[in-house]
């Protein structure tokens, strides 16, 4: 079945994006939130690196490179995510997603 | 016969290897290399926890543990035997199996974190392209760990001091990081063993190692100060200090997983000392030319052991800092000299070899750290001390 | 293999009712993915994501966690409004992901050798090709990190 050898990297990345994405609906938390979105940049990294591993290569290191460039951003937004949760914690009393709802304050 | 007597451990292993099944073999050698860091390293871990308790012992006018054994050179054994026989109380509102894990968790990275220290000439157990990079990353690892402890002992206490101790290692990351780029950009290479190897050879009679350089010395000083707050010693272990938070964020363990987080930190404190052998004082290479003849890794453990007494004789000796001390010290004083560190570093790969350059790098270097600290201390009110005795 | 762990203990990260375990299973899924790195030949991705992932993103997730959890236990589910259609929907997702992997006629020919991309090597290619990125990431993060000293700063006046 799984003849391509790039294949089962790409089944675990799409599975690790879809429990990212579903952290993202389902859950109350503002925190759970954000471990959803990393865990979708990550998944999102595993398919680059899958790729660069297995694809054709007209320059060698271009996968490689957007990943670390990914890995860097990612960890900036997480910095920037956190810091607003625990603002809109002390403003709310609260880190649920639901509770922050008016525009209003 | 002393190519023999260096290369005695290698020698050792391929024959021990040639015993295994061909298919087997890259295994069973990664095993034995494995098994001989750990041994080695552990019997090191005996031998510091008696040099450091007779050390300090001796710095404080007193003798250390004197009954086990002749000069109470025994006592490790008897520390070994009480660790692993005290009941292991474990508090029952706590969170078991991240309590249970955590010290897991520090000994298996900070044992990772030695495989790419070259121990001698080709005694290094795993030859990575990134070596440096992997070292760092196994002690970033380590951090989690802290966190797992102080947390999941439910004590306000120890929740305390697993949150200092997370921030001082993080503070402390970045100029350990800085100072091992200036390194890594002067020997233009990540892997350990060309690092060493860079700093082979002798101009003169003295070594070409980079301690001997401005921005070797500078950078050596700057990685030993971040190597003492990573491992949370003396005069930074504020987290753990024995007289104010009662052990900080392991206070509620005992018996056998309070050893091992001895162990953790003992054999980090090793692995750190390692790399800044291995990064500023020419890892295994000897010192004069003269001396090449004493095999390559008792030059490595000498001047581990070196290290290992500078780190104690420290302990001993300097009193321990506050929590926002050692902040301001680590993001206003050690990351902007770090950073002129590097600047530094360029300056003295493209100045010509002479006078000139030690002179020039000196002052550079010497200039901001001068300013840097005269402003910090003024801004602190710090004033000469004055000594009153009792008559 | 490694795929189980990642997938297993990404699961329990959003699906957990303690917060710090959510974490540490998050840490532990990014140890996985490390390791998968490592397994595909990007030494230099895995340890970078060792060091920054498990070293400062999780640890920051923890931190944050420790700062925003009220003492007492929230009444009600765990799940926001609308958790039925989140379900649903993610589930869809995983099919469409699924049927369009599995019957692909774009992915690369099998047999593709591992290119040996040495640090120096990414580190000729960020200082010469990818200038712009490294200097934008550098004004990205001080950017990111000056915000978010602002944003999490306590707000002076009455409280």
């Amino acid at each position: 079945m799984l003849t391509n050898p790039v294949l089962p990297y790409l089944l675990l990345s799409a599975l690790l994006f879809t429990i990212g994405f579903a952290a993202v609906v389902i859950r109350r938390n503002a925190i759970v939130v954000l471990i959803g979105i990393e865990l979708m940049l990550n998944a999102a990294n595993l398919n680059f690196i899958a790729f660069w591993r297995f694809g054709p290569h007209p320059e060698a290191a271009s996968g490689l490179m957007f990943v670390i460039f990914s890995i860097a951003v990612a960890a900036a937004e997480a910095a920037v995510g956190l810091a607003l949760v625990i603002s809109i914690y002390r403003h709310y009393r609260t880190a649920n997603v639901d509770a922050a709802n008016s525009l209003k304050g | 016969m002393t190519e023999t007597a260096d290369q005695i451990f290698v020698l050792l292993k391929h024959w021990l290897v040639a015993f295994a099944p061909a298919k087997w073999q890259p295994l069973f050698s990664m095993l034995i290399s494995a098994a001989a860091i750990v041994g080695g390293f552990a019997g090191l871990f005996a031998l510091t926890t008696i040099l450091e308790r007779k050390g300090l012992g001796r710095i404080q006018n007193r003798y250390g543990p004197n009954r086990v054994g002749p000069f109470g050179l025994l006592q490790p054994l008897a520390d070994g035997v009480k660790s692993l026989t005290k009941e292991d109380i474990i508090p029952r509102s706590a969170d078991q199996i991240v309590h249970f894990i955590a010290p897991l968790v520090l000994v298996g990275p900070v044992f990772l974190a030695l495989a790419v220290i070259p121990m001698g000439r080709n005694l290094v157990a795993a030859d990575l392209d990134a070596g440096v990079l992997f070292f760092l990353a196994a002690g970033a690892a380590t951090e989690l760990s802290v966190f797992m402890a102080g947390w999941s002992s439910r004590n306000k206490y120890s929740m305390l001091g697993a949150m200092r101790a997370i921030a001082q290692m993080i503070s402390y990351e970045v100029p350990l990081i800085l100072s091992a780029v200036t390194v890594v950009m002067m020997a233009g290479s990540l892997s350990t063993v060309t690092i060493v190897e860079t700093q082979s050879g002798y101009t003169g009679f003295l070594p070409n190692w980079y301690v001997l350089t401005p921005w070797g010395l500078a950078g050596f000083l700057l990685f030993l100060i971040a190597a003492l707050a990573e491992s949370n010693r003396s005069p930074f272990d504020l987290p753990e200090g024995e007289s104010e938070i009662i052990a900080g964020y392991y206070i509620e363990y005992s018996g056998f997983k309070f050893a091992l987080f001895f162990l953790g930190e003992y054999i980090g404190m090793f692995a750190i000392s390692g790399m800044a052998v291995t990064l500023f004082l020419g890892g295994w290479h000897a010192p004069f030319a003269f001396l090449g003849w004493v095999p390559s890794y008792l030059w490595f453990f000498g001047k581990l052991l070196a290290l290992i007494c500078l780190f104690i004789w420290i302990r001993g000796t300097l009193p321990r800092l506050r929590m926002d001390q050692l902040m301001n010290f680590a993001w206003k004083f050690m990351v902007p000299l770090t950073l002129v560190n590097i600047v530094v570093a360029g300056c003295w790969r493209f100045m010509e070899p002479g006078f000139a350059r030690w002179v020039a790098c000196g002052v550079l270097i010497a200039a901001p750290a001068a300013i840097l600290a005269h402003v910090l201390a003024a801004k602190g009110k710090i004033h000469r001390r004055v000594y009153r005795y009792a008559d | 293999m490694t795929a189980l762990l990642t997938a297993g203990s990404a699961l329990a990260a959003i699906s957990l009712r303690n917060l710090v375990h959510c974490a540490l299973a998050l840490a532990l899924s990014f140890l996985g993915l490390a390791v998968i790195y490592l397994e595909l030949h990007a030494q230099f991705a895995g340890f970078a994501q060792v060091l920054v992932y498990v070293g400062a993103v999780a640890i920051l997730v923890l931190f944050a966690i420790l700062l925003t959890t009220t003492p007492e236990r929230e009444g009600g589910s765990r799940l926001a409004s609308g958790w039925l259609a989140g379900i649903v929907s993610a589930t869809a997702l995983f099919v469409v992901f699924g049927g369009i992997l599995l019957s692909s006629r774009a992915l690369p020919a099998p047999g593709g050798t591992a290119p040996a991309v040495t640090v120096k090597q990414i580190g000729q290619e960020l200082m010469t090709l990818y200038i712009l990125p490294l200097q934008v990431i550098g004004l990205l993060l001080t950017a990111a990190l000056i915000g978010a000293v602002i944003i999490s700063m306590r707000e002076r006046g009455a409280r």
